[in-house]
């Protein structure tokens, strides 16, 4: 049982975005709960293997749960009445047609949404940049200039609630709530820039495009786990696909 | 030789005729500018606030930008080249700890620039483990570098720019937000690097003292961008004094200034603080201070880096709640049918009693000049027309800001700026003023000057409690001394 247990953690941080990306473009194209729920049934038994802790997993899909939840109520009281008609209170309508598509919605917005969590919630944003620029060859410049701006947002968080204090030690934060707001903004804007330049003079300073090419203290590679990881992906796609084609309810958006 | 072929030692540095105007600016930060230093000097820059040091130390580290950034006459060469030419035989060290950290890991951020360099991946973490060491700082490679400390940020700078070899190391104001123990610390690990790698070291420090045993040479600049003094460190101190005073710089061993004080009679009870733990989470709460705030006194806080000092400011200034225990105001000071604690009052009551200076001034701005900035206090306060001009004027000519009354605030350089918040507290004439490090950047005459006025304040009846490193500052006006114990033994005392 150990030996066929796939550990997550050890694939490249780049194969799980793919994978998490090849479910989410296959599950998103028909709006039918077969499909959805042949995906959500292969997950969870992938799951299942992995050895992660079911109450981890479920505190952690939590929030999806709800959001799947209200995305599906929505639908049922809103969605495009058809077939018998069981409810209906001004704009609700509540009909065979949306009770149907409720379901398929939950089920789709669980299966995209948990492979999703379960690869990526534990992703270092710099051993993502490690492998979106050495095995996907993105451009160095694009990637680590994202990686370093994203520590800028602890620091302007920080600057958000400076900016607050001043505005209370200054004696203008009494009225014009929306006003001050928008000013508030503006400076955060103001430091946005400020902080975004300071950062790229230091990283200019540190040498960064002085070359066409840079060597990476860090090797990102792709072995055997990556493989096996992208393989479940297929088969969990594939199969959602077959089945829904072959009970005949695969449903292409928009073709109705 | 090639560009890129490897260079040992320091690099020779040249200044012809190299002037700079930065855009939008009518006057020249620097003109005529005629300088030489040879590979492995070690030079300490002085001159008084505004002189155009690091305008100097920018353009030679190849960082001011091109012709959108302002306007360059005559030349500046490291290696004989241009600087931006030269980006790997060249390491700056800023004096913001903060705008400095690139990666989010210690090990990735030192590894940084020399894989910018092309150095191969078998040499980098051995040269990231040396330059760790050589800098004193030692945590694990993986170490979240937003949990460093000023000083331990500043380390990580340097590391990063020995850890590329190179043969030039400009330092903007490295220790200027360290405390004294971390000014130390920097300073021996810098000397250390340039005694091993024999590079050339360019260091600008309002701080004399601090650098003369590690400098071989002292360039002096006056306020116009001129070099008046050049040479061996002992002697330009000892002949060019006068000069040097005159110029605003730091000389070791300087009178300090005698204040006139003509203390106002019976201190009245303002703040009391009772077990007051300060905090922004639960979890990290300062241990219990107690402390009362009376009208005509100073208090001084001090402490090591990251004691909790700028959070209990925030917190006596009514902007952050207390963690825990209770800050009260006396009956006279709190407004009427208000609470006493600072933090329920309304901005506008906050404004007249408690005002607030933090550490860094640019948060505070929000006019777009500096005369603006100053009025913006008396005009929440609903003064005429006439009163405001006369505070604004006043303040303008006393802090040494009138020739910059129409600039916008954030074009000012860093010793203005913190002048300039300042003046805006002052400006409400409150009856309690919090400065988080009023000094910071100062040249020896603003310092003397601010000095002056917080001791007339005083004198005049305000309560002032100052945040700071500043050793003379404390020595001269403080009143009282609260000192924040370091935060690994006030854990060790929670836990006790």
């Amino acid at each position: 049982m150990s030996a066929a247990r796939l550990d997550v953690n050890r694939a490249n941080p780049v194969t799980r975005l793919l994978t998490a990306l090849l479910i989410a473009v296959a599950l998103v194209f028909s709006v039918d709960w077969v499909s959805g729920l042949t995906a959500l049934t292969l997950e969870v038994l992938v799951l299942a293997t992995t050895g992660i802790p079911f109450r981890r997993f479920l505190k952690r899909s939590m929030p999806i749960v709800i959001a799947a939840v209200f995305t599906a109520l929505t639908i049922l009281l809103y969605g495009a009445p058809s077939g018998r008609i069981h409810a209906e209170f001004l704009l609700v309508v509540v009909s065979d047609g949306s009770i149907e598509l409720a379901i398929a919605t939950f089920l789709r917005v669980l299966a995209i949404a948990l492979p999703s969590i379960m690869l990526f919630t534990d992703v270092d944003p710099t051993e993502l940049a490690d492998g979106l620029s050495q095995v996907l060859r993105l451009p160095a410049r694009f990637v680590l200039g994202a990686l370093a701006g994203f520590r800028l947002i602890g620091l302007l968080h920080q600057d958000w609630t400076y900016l607050g204090y001043a505005r209370r030690a200054r004696g203008v934060a009494d009225h014009g709530r929306l006003r001050r707001w928008a000013g508030q903004a503006f400076a955060l804007l103001v430091f946005a820039v400020r902080r975004g330049a300071k950062l790229a003079t230091a990283m200019e300073a540190r040498g960064f495009g002085a070359h066409p090419v840079r060597t990476w203290a860090r090797e990102s590679t792709v072995g055997a786990p990556d493989a096996a990881l992208l393989a479940i992906g297929v088969i969990i796609s594939a199969a959602a696909i077959t089945v829904a084609v072959a009970t005949g309810s695969w449903n292409f958006i928009g073709a109705r | 030789m090639t560009e890129s072929a490897p260079q040992l030692g320091g690099a020779a540095v040249r200044a012809e005729g190299w002037s700079w105007r930065h855009a939008g600016r009518r006057d020249w930060a620097l003109s005529g500018l005629d300088l030489a230093i040879e590979p492995g000097e070690r030079v300490l820059l002085l001159g008084p606030s505004g002189a155009g040091k690091s305008t100097l130390l920018h353009g030679l580290g190849g960082v001011l930008g091109g012709a959108d950034d302002g306007d360059e006459r005559g030349r500046l060469l490291v290696d004989g080249a241009r600087p931006a030419r030269r980006r790997d035989r060249i390491g700056m060290v800023l004096q913001d700890p903060d705008s400095q950290v690139i990666l989010s890991r210690v090990g990735d951020d030192v590894a940084f620039g020399m894989e910018n360099l092309r150095v191969p991946r078998a040499d980098i973490w051995g040269r990231v483990s040396r330059a760790l060491d050589l800098v004193g700082l030692r945590t694990p490679l993986g170490h979240d570098t937003s949990a460093l400390s000023g000083g331990q940020k500043q380390r990580l700078a340097l590391a990063g720019v020995i850890a590329m070899n190179p043969g030039l190391i400009l330092l903007d104001e490295p220790t200027a937000n360290l405390d004294p123990v971390g000014v130390r610390e920097v300073r021996d690990a810098i000397a250390e690097v340039a005694a091993r790698t024999g590079a050339t070291l360019i260091v600008i420090e309002h701080r004399t003292e601090v650098w003369l045993p590690v400098v071989d040479r002292v360039i002096v600049m006056d306020a116009a961008g001129r070099i008046i003094g050049d040479g061996d460190p002992d002697r330009v101190i000892e002949r060019q004094r006068p000069e040097l005073l005159a110029a605003g710089v730091w000389v070791p061993g300087a009178p300090t200034p005698v204040l006139e004080r003509t203390r106002s009679g019976d201190p009245s009870l303002l703040l009391t603080a009772r077990d007051l733990s300060v905090g922004r989470a639960a979890t990290r709460l300062t241990s219990s201070i107690d402390v009362e705030i009376r009208s005509g006194r100073t208090t001084a806080v001090v402490g090591p880096n990251g004691a909790g000092k700028s959070t209990l400011a925030l917190t006596l200034g009514g902007l952050l709640a207390p963690g825990s225990g209770r800050l009260e105001a006396a009956s006279g000071f709190a407004p009427a049918r208000r609470p006493v604690e600072p933090i329920a009052w309304r901005s506008r009551e906050l404004l007249s009693r408690i005002g607030s200076v933090f550490q860094d001034p640019e948060h505070q701005f929000l006019a777009a000049t500096v005369r603006d900035e100053l009025a913006v206090g008396p005009r929440a306060l609903k003064q005429d027309a006439a009163t405001i001009a006369r505070t604004t004027d006043d303040l303008l000519a006393r802090l040494c800001l009138e020739h910059l009354a129409d600039a916008n605030p954030y074009t000012l350089s860093g010793g203005e700026k913190r002048r300039l918040s300042v003046a805006t507290a002052l400006a409400a004439k409150p009856a309690l003023i919090i400065l988080d490090e009023p000094t910071f950047g100062q040249d020896r005459r603003t310092w003397e000057e601010l000095v002056k006025l917080i001791a007339e304040i005083v004198d005049a009846g305000t309560a002032v409690v100052a945040v700071t490193h500043d050793e003379p500052f404390v020595s001269l006006l403080a009143d009282d001394v609260l000192e924040l114990p370091a935060w690994d033994s006030q854990l060790a005392e929670v836990a006790s």
